[in-house]
């Protein structure tokens, strides 16, 4: 049990499961060294101390805000199947920021995506980066 | 399996007369035949302690019953009266013979014993041969050979079958008598006056309960009796019974006065059921009872004698306990054990119209040398005696009536010959003489008679690593019998736990070392309205998934604003952030409130139209909604807009909050209604709605005892009665179903509002995380007491407070829904993602014409 299930389904926008898939616009996108950055929205739309889902890169990411810090989660569960974990709750773990799934509530660290409750469960995370008020994922 | 069960139906016969019903069967081997002649509360604890023993291995069991129903708990019958369906009281499920193998027949009457061919013969001349007998038949009512006793209209109360011919009589009667005012006969008083009946006891002897109680304890209880509005008659002889002029009855006392009434329950004793024994020559005492020996065999080594028929050492056990003592030595006698009958102390204690009466060993004082301490308040109606030894060092015995807290304690240092405190007055005071000494136990004390545990075995338990009540509870099985031991055995766990240095954390989590109960006080006193105000100032860190949504719910019920206020928001479960609930493919139910389950042929097409146009699983709940399923977040506010445009409102099913008031029709349709239920339901639904408590509450309004409405499986049921309302508490249904305790009755609906606003306040105050009303009123020091006196008595002087409380929270009430769909910046979280706002509905399958996830769950924790 590692990673997500490929097979399990991810809430995604309806014309790209019907395969209309758009491609980023220019101004989304900024090439780097290490890959490109995909704009996800304006660090305002995010609540604060609570996570929100995006669509990115074809898939759904769970972005958490705490304070002007933001982590970019796999939003898939990996127990469940389906994309929830922007809908747990942040807290801590001894000092460590976590999300609880709102499933079966294990705690995922945001920093780095492993399971603090099942060493077999992680869940993939990746760079975020803020700029102009905007947030950035780095979607390697 | 198979051959053992085909064996044990069809049994096997000695000679060629039983062929009928007794096919030879070689497997049957060397197992012998045991025949229990009947199933009441004895000996269907015979046969659940022989199924323990291993003793099915030696025996095919045989279990006939006199009466129509399988064993049930006769202690309790007059709670049928007080609304408990009779199925509640039963104690033995015939399934649960039929997976053992063991036949039971019931309506069955054991005609003739024929010991010289080992044969019983039944009253339809059915015979049955055995190898070993075991008579449990228990006792008949004694009725006094007055004339007239046999008169229409006379009762004995004992069995089901008399409950209902006295429910039937009394349906017509506005009076009744019990002749008896022992501990049967104040049952009985209690059934009539649950009935509605004009309630009177009549007792032979100066006092009640003249075994149990000396003159004051008897005064005492008068008392207390008389203020529930039964009259006590005592040193009434009476002569005969005739007709009566102003009723049906008339009891002509040899004193000459009278009496009339319509109804005469007799409970003047009991005789033991002796019949059988007495026809086939054992030896019978001379007033009867069949005479056992510590084995609990009677005169003929095959046959074994238990419960209220058997005879030990020239006396008759009228109690339950003894019973199970005898029952457990006869499953020694015939499987091999140590248990042996030795006699039984007739300490008890009991709950008599809710008053507390206990009586323990030598309550008299007729031991020689025997001294007396007294406490008599006849105000409060407490009265308190104990009986120590000359030097008054040991308890020799006591009685308590009024307040019957100290009983567990004070059996303990009977039982146990325990030095008592001195001087011992400091038992009797209790808290206002400071606390009474710590009790030390021997190990050898059984704290839970009922499954006899000792002390010793639970501090085992506890240092084995058991280090809660419940843990201790289900590995020893103390406290889960009568009860009665409770609060000894949780003294006991943390008497333990001290002395192993584990002291209990009472902490939230990490980020708060308190408890909800605290965390509510230091969020109201310090008028703290946010997650982080209190954090601030009494916790740490960032918060979890534990403290965030109980200081949300904390905040809810003290200041009530709405759950998806900025600051409230990120605090809450996902079920209380989308205000629904979140099912296993990641969408969501909604459940409209409906309130008692009325609801308009127009109100069900809405419902219908907005799931059929969303594609969405209808299914009915048992709080008698409708759950629509599979609703996507992004999809809620547009379902919901259209529940709310044709006047539905939330009903929120997703919240730690009152669900629903669940209801029967009441007197408006039903012809056995006695109340309006119906109305009743709406005015309680709509004034709790949506109160955050530590954990869902539950209510239901029944308009008839009938209780058609389930609603003593609730924390809050309501049942009508002639006059009024009975209030129930603290139940619930679930994993550990609890039915809820009778809490006061024949109330107007104004009282009733008022108990339960207070109660409900209190719960809401005081309650710890996730603990349901009813652990937390187990967990309450006193209990049920406890609560009636805060609630009811207003003992801690905050009931006005507590009603303002609630009226607050009743006039902030808002629809979170339609305020949610009024508040753009509400709706935005909502959508599916931060940068587009539609997602897409999960895989289905169809399912017997409806939508279902088509999910699979790697692993389900």
């Amino acid at each position: 049990m590692n990673g997500a299930n490929q097979s399990a389904w991810q809430e995604m926008p309806d014309e790209q499961r019907q395969g209309a898939e758009m491609g980023p616009s220019r101004e989304n996108v900024l090439q780097s060294e290490h890959g490109e950055w995909l704009r996800a929205c304006e660090l305002a739309a995010l609540p604060e101390q609570a996570g929100r889902s995006a669509w990115l890169g074809g898939r759904a990411l769970a972005l958490f805000r705490l304070g002007e810090r933001v982590y970019a989660l796999d939003d898939l569960d990996p127990l469940a199947g389906v994309a929830v974990l922007s809908r747990g709750l942040v807290g801590d773990c001894g000092g460590e920021p976590v999300v609880a799934s709102p499933l079966y509530k294990q705690r995922y660290a945001l920093a780095d995506g492993r399971c603090l409750d099942d060493p077999a469960l992680k869940v993939a995370c990746w760079p975020v980066m803020q700029s102009a008020g905007e947030v950035w994922v780095l979607l390697g | 399996m198979a051959n053992k069960e085909k064996l044990l139906v069809v049994g096997k016969g000695m000679d060629d007369e039983m062929d009928h019903h007794f096919v030879d069967s070689p497997e049957r081997g060397e197992k012998q035949r045991l025949l229990v002649i009947g199933n009441g509360m004895v000996g269907h604890h015979f046969v659940e302690q022989l199924v323990a023993a291993g003793g099915l291995n030696r025996f095919e069991v045989t279990v006939f019953g006199a009466e129509p129903d399988s064993a049930y708990d006769r202690v309790h019958l007059s709670e049928v009266f007080g609304g408990k369906a009779p199925e509640v009281l039963q104690l033995a499920d015939p399934a649960w013979y039929e997976a053992q193998g063991i036949r039971l027949r019931l309506g069955a009457e054991v005609e003739a014993l024929d010991r010289a061919t080992h044969t019983l013969t039944l009253a339809d001349g059915e015979r049955f041969p055995y190898d070993r007998l075991v008579l449990a038949t228990g006792s008949v009512p004694f009725v006094p050979p007055i004339p007239g006793h046999q008169r229409e209209g006379c009762f004995v109360y004992r069995t089901l079958g008399d409950l209902a011919a006295i429910r039937d009589a009394c349906a017509q009667a506005r009076s009744g008598v019990v002749i008896g005012g022992g501990l049967l006969g104040l049952e009985a008083a209690n059934a009539l006056r649950l009935l509605g009946l004009k309630t009177q006891v009549v007792e032979f002897a100066p006092r009640l309960m003249p075994v149990q109680l000396d003159d004051n304890g008897g005064a005492v209880l008068r008392d207390k009796i008389r203020a529930l509005g039964v009259e006590v008659l005592v040193e009434k002889a009476t002569e005969c019974i005739e007709d009566g002029e102003l009723a049906r009855q008339r009891l002509r006392f040899k004193d000459g006065s009278h009496l009339e009434t319509d109804v005469i329950l007799f409970s003047a004793g009991i005789r033991p059921a002796d019949g059988l024994a007495r026809q086939s020559g054992l030896s019978v005492g001379e007033r009867g009872g069949i005479c056992i020996d510590e084995g609990c065999h009677s005169s003929d080594p095959a046959i074994l004698a238990i419960g209220e028929c058997a005879l030990w050492q020239g006396r008759i056990f009228g109690l339950v306990a003894p019973g199970y003592q005898m029952a457990r030595a006869a499953v020694a006698s015939l499987c091999g054990g140590e248990s042996r009958f030795a006699g039984a102390d007739m300490s008890t204690k009991l709950k008599l119209m809710g008053v507390d009466v206990g009586s323990i060993g030598d309550a008299h004082a007729s031991t020689a040398g025997a001294q007396e301490l007294l406490l008599l308040d006849r105000v409060n109606g407490i009265y308190k005696k104990l009986v120590t030894d000359g030097e008054g060092s040991r308890l020799l015995g006591a009685i308590l009536v009024g307040d019957g807290a100290d009983y567990e304690r004070l059996l303990q240092y009977y039982q146990n010959g325990v030095t008592l405190p001195q001087p011992p007055l400091s038992l009797l005071v209790g808290e206002a003489g400071g606390a009474p000494a710590p009790l030390v136990l021997p190990d050898s004390a059984i704290l839970c008679s009922c499954h006899n545990v000792s002390k010793g075995a639970v501090v085992a338990a506890v240092k084995a690593g058991n280090h809660e009540l419940a843990a201790v509870k289900s590995c020893t099985r103390a406290g889960t019998g009568c009860g009665g031991c409770s609060n000894l055995l949780k003294q006991v766990v943390e008497q333990t736990l001290a002395d192993l240095g584990v002291e209990a954390d009472k902490g939230l989590c990490e980020h708060f070392a308190h408890s909800r109960q605290e965390l509510y006080h230091l969020a109201r006193v310090g008028e703290l309205k946010s997650f982080e105000a209190l954090r601030d100032k009494h916790g740490k860190g960032l918060g979890c998934d534990i403290c965030k949504p109980t200081v949300a719910s904390i905040l809810a019920s003290l200041w009530n604003e709405h759950v998806l206020e900025k600051p409230h928001r990120s605090l809450q479960d996902t079920n209380d952030a989308f205000l629904a609930n979140l099912q296993k493919d990641g969408t969501y139910s909604v459940v409209p409130r409906i309130p008692g389950g009325e609801i308009t042929p127009d109100g069900l097409i809405t419902i219908g139209e907005v799931a059929r146009k969303y594609g969405l699983y209808t299914k009915i709940t048992g709080g008698q909604r409708i759950d629509l399923f599979g609703a996507r977040r992004d999809q809620l506010p547009a379902i919901w807009g259209e529940l709310v445009a044709a006047g539905f409102e939330t009903g929120q099913a997703y919240g730690k909050s009152v669900r629903t008031v669940k209801s029967c029709v009441g007197s408006t349709w039903c012809r056995y209604g006695v109340q309006d239920s119906m109305t009743l339901t709406q005015t309680l639904e709509h004034r709790y709605k949506g109160l955050r408590a530590p954990h869902k509450l539950k209510f239901a309004v029944s308009g008839c005892t009938r209780e058609c409405a389930e609603a003593q499986s609730k924390d809050i049921g309501v049942i009508a009665t002639e006059r009024g309302w009975n209030l129930y508490v603290c139940g619930n249904g679930g994993m550990r179903p609890r039915h809820a305790d009778l809490f006061a009755i024949d109330l107007d609906e104004q009282t009733l509002i008022r108990y339960i606003d207070r109660l409900l306040m209190f719960y809401v105050r005081t309650g710890d995380r996730l603990q349901r009303t009813s652990v937390w009123m187990e967990s309450m020091e006193g209990g049920l007491d406890y609560l009636k006196s805060v609630i009811i008595e207003d003992r801690l002087g905050i009931g006005a407070e507590l009603e303002a409380m609630m009226n607050g929270i009743v006039g902030s009430w808002q629809c979170e829904w339609k305020s949610t769909l009024a508040d753009p910046d509400k709706l935005k979280l909502f959508e599916a993602f931060v940068n587009q706002p539609e997602g897409s509905t999960p895989p289905r399958r169809e399912e017997r014409g409806q939508w279902v996830p088509d999910i699979a769950i790697k692993e389900v924790i």
